[in-house]
């Protein structure tokens, strides 16, 4: 076959190919005997990229395992060592995986470090004291203070800076690497322009038709999370821009089918429940067009002490005012015309205030909103028939609103 | 009634009813300021001529905070919220609030929501705490919380009232220290929810006034002679441990508590405020010293050897974790301790406890086999 008959290859594929070459690569410094970490997603990720030390992620882990239906097998080995079913899915699946050392749905080299950030909660920490304790290896941990002011203060950047500083010597200790600040000031680069892509890419649903179903961006950033700091995924998010672009001019879509209503997906995917949830919004003709989750991992700043306050904004880690007008943007950019709203049993911390959320979110924006009852990665916590209810529910009154009933 | 018996019905009586207490300084024009789990830094409260007023939930019905809590938040905290929301603790100028575990971190967020009349005052306490930088970060945090009390009480906080108040809260912590010491040697005449009572009383009262009768129990008691104790001892641990019908279970049982590494209890007073020049940064650096606390950052994972040695201190015959339900701090140091406490051959049970709880039977039932396994 001739190159000018090749197809162009398409930014998912470009994008699967760089998360299978990321635990390639973490594999293959672990059987060069190289130390290999296992990662919190919010973590500093310039750090690791600057001293080219390989890491993989414990939470993308836990999140494949129970894509692949194996979630449950994990936890309950989990809650037979003593844990809980009360903690985290993802803590129980990692946990599991650390006693077990392998799992055919996800497998991924064993951790001679952690590295924890807990600007996503503080279970992190426990989760990862405890791979320390049992593995007798060493943790290194950036506390990011939860943030009770809309902006992050001086002091907390000071206290985040300091940490930073030292996680580097202590990772220059553990693995023998040593940081260059040149290479440092290009993985920040690199980062803003991989972190600017992926946010342009997530900028697409805001056109109506979407050229994206907003489920894809669950599968992409996967990347977002991993690999931030490589060209190759500022490569391949720009195509993905690009491919949205096209989309846009030519009217298509991911989306299978017509979209008649757009929504804001509140909270982490139902991962074993994933093609459900999604095969139920579709039958609906309901495209998820807003959700802050996707938007966490693009984390933007201009100089080193931004990037401290960069990782104190994701999500998880600001004050409920913050919290409210992140969603409050999303559903005025995308122009969503209702919410559905995850209380997920695995995440005290996304869904203890989000039934005050729920109420002035639609106080604020006039859409209505339903929640459910869900699980980032257990599937005894999700019913279907209970999710579908409440979608119909939702629907009935998006349509009535759309022709005019009920406003 | 011999005084030893009239002081423990005097401490109950504060224990039970604090709202009582919190009536009588409000008559008495005094300002009070709520003191949510874990730690807060009472002593800048008592330096600006205020009483702290500690909140750790009740056995209360549970409503209105189920507006702004989903069900799978800790009850400590849903009760808290309940009797805010109710409009119960109007009489706080505010509330401290700390971040050290993710329901807390929600906590805040719904009471500045949903309790008008009560000021949310945040505590935030770092992680790295050992790290100068945690410290410095600590001390700047501790450092706007004055600033706020101040202006609520109209009081400066200087140097010296601070140094004044760290000593009266040392002086406190020691006090206390020597009580359960004290009631570990008579458990003949101190029962369980006596010991609760005791404990659970200084949250309520100005820390003079709880040391000075505290250190009155501990002087009765000492002139009492030791008997032999028969029944079994225990070491308890876990976030809280003042339900009366539990501690009842364990009296029936004829079970005395020897030691605890309760948080509501010995993990409040057993580090004292370090010695430094500049009180802020003594008020500070406390934080760096603690071990062993479930919300405080430690990879070591101290906490069960820690237990271990109080067991061994003491003679104890076993350990009573004590599970808030829906804790996850705890619940993730629950396997680790487990296997310290398994490794040195340390007999233990779980109970899983809940201020929503109305039915004992499986506690009772629970504690009823340990019973029997540790007498045999």
């Amino acid at each position: 076959m001739s190159e000018t008959n090749e197809k162009p290859v398409k930014a998912k594929y470009l994008l699967r190919d760089i998360l299978d070459q990321h635990y390639k690569n973490a594999w293959d410094a672990k059987n060069r005997g190289e130390k290999v970490g296992w990662c919190a997603s919010n973590f500093p990720q310039e750090i690791c990229e600057t001293l080219g030390v390989p890491v993989v992620y414990p939470e993308n882990q836990a999140a494949a395992i129970s894509a692949k239906g194996a979630g449950l097998k994990m936890c309950e080995h989990s809650e037979a060592n003593g844990y809980s079913n009360d903690i985290c899915a993802y803590a129980r699946i990692s946990l599991a995986y650390m006693d077990i050392k392998e799992c055919k749905e996800m497998d991924m080299p064993q951790p001679d470090f952690v590295l924890c950030c807990n600007n996503i909660c503080n279970q992190m920490i426990k989760w990862y004291e405890n791979i320390s304790k049992e593995l007798d290896i060493p943790m290194i941990l950036i506390d990011i203070p939860y943030n009770t002011e809309f902006e992050t203060s001086d002091d907390r950047v000071k206290y985040i800076r300091a940490q930073f500083d030292h996680a580097i010597s202590q990772l220059e200790e553990i693995t023998g690497k040593t940081f260059s600040q040149e290479r440092f000031e290009e993985v920040m680069r690199i980062s803003q322009e991989s972190s600017k892509a992926w946010l342009g890419a997530t900028e697409y649903t805001k056109y109506d038709p979407s050229p994206l179903n907003g489920f894809d961006l669950f599968n992409h950033m996967a990347v977002a999370v991993c690999a931030r700091g490589k060209q190759e995924s500022v490569d391949a998010f720009q195509l993905l821009e690009k491919e949205y672009a096209q989309a846009v001019k030519d009217g298509t879509s991911t989306y299978r089918g017509e979209q008649k209503h757009r929504i804001l997906f509140e909270g982490i995917a139902c991962w074993p429940y994933l093609r459900h949830k999604l095969t139920t919004l579709m039958q609906h003709n309901i495209n998820m067009v807003g959700t802050v989750y996707a938007d966490a991992f693009g984390v933007i700043y201009n100089n080193v002490d931004e990037m401290m306050k960069a990782y104190s904004y994701v999500p998880n880690a600001v004050s409920f005012e913050r919290a409210l007008k992140m969603r409050v943007d999303a559903v005025t950019k995308n122009k969503c015309e209702g919410a559905v709203i995850h209380t997920n049993r695995s995440c005290k911390l996304w869904s203890g205030f989000m039934y005050e959320l729920d109420r002035r979110l639609r106080e604020e924006t006039g859409i209505p909103t339903v929640t459910f009852d869900g699980d980032q990665a257990d599937p005894r916590n999700f019913s279907e028939a209970q999710y579908d209810t409440r979608v119909q529910g939702l629907y009935e009154v998006m349509e009535a609103n759309k022709k005019g009933g009920n406003l | 009634m011999s005084r030893v018996a009239g002081l423990l019905e005097e401490f109950g009586k504060i224990a039970s009813s604090p709202m009582n207490r919190l009536n009588e300084y409000a008559s008495e024009g005094k300002k009070a300021i709520g003191c949510m789990p874990i730690y807060c830094p009472e002593e800048l409260v008592y330096a600006a001529d205020m009483v702290p007023f500690g909140i750790w939930g009740a056995e209360k019905e549970v409503s209105q905070a189920k507006e702004y809590f989903p069900a799978f938040i800790c009850s400590i905290l849903q009760t808290s919220l309940e009797m805010g929301l109710r409009g119960d603790l109007d009489q706080l100028s505010a509330v401290m609030i700390p971040v050290l575990c993710d329901s807390l971190k929600c906590m805040g967020q719904n009471w500045k929501q949903g309790v008008k009349n009560v000021e949310f005052i945040p505590v935030i306490h770092p992680q790295n705490r050992k790290m100068e930088a945690g410290v410095e970060f600590l001390k700047t945090q501790y450092t706007n919380i004055k600033n706020r009390l101040e202006e609520i009480s109209g009081n400066e906080i200087t140097d010296d009232k601070l140094k004044a108040a760290i000593d009266v809260y040392n002086e406190h912590r020691k006090a206390m220290r020597e009580f359960v010491d004290t009631a570990a040697q008579y458990p003949h005449l101190i029962t369980p929810a006596q010991r609760s009572a005791v404990i659970k009383s200084g949250y309520f009262m100005e820390k003079p006034e709880h040391t000075k009768m505290v250190r009155e129990i501990v002087k009765e008691c000492n002139a009492q002679p030791q008997k032999e104790w028969d029944g079994l001892k225990v070491v308890t641990t876990g976030i809280i441990a003042d339900s009366p019908s539990i501690l009842k279970i364990l009296e029936e049982h004829k079970i005395a508590v020897v030691a605890d590494d309760i948080a509501h209890e010995s993990r409040q007073f057993r580090t004292d405020v370090p010695n430094c020049d500049d009180p802020m940064e003594a008020l500070a650096r406390q934080l760096s010293v603690m071990e062993g606390c479930s919300v405080l950052y430690d990879p070591d994972k101290k906490r069960g050897d820690m237990i271990v040695d109080q067991v061994k201190k003491h003679d104890a015959d076993g350990v009573i974790v004590l599970m808030t339900k829906f804790c996850d701090p705890e619940e993730y140091d629950y396997p680790i301790m487990k296997k310290s406490f398994d490794k040195h051959e340390i007999p233990s049970i779980m109970i899983e406890i809940d201020q929503q709880m109305r039915n004992y039977e499986q506690a009772r039932t629970m504690v009823q086999t340990f019973s029997d396994m540790l007498s045999n």
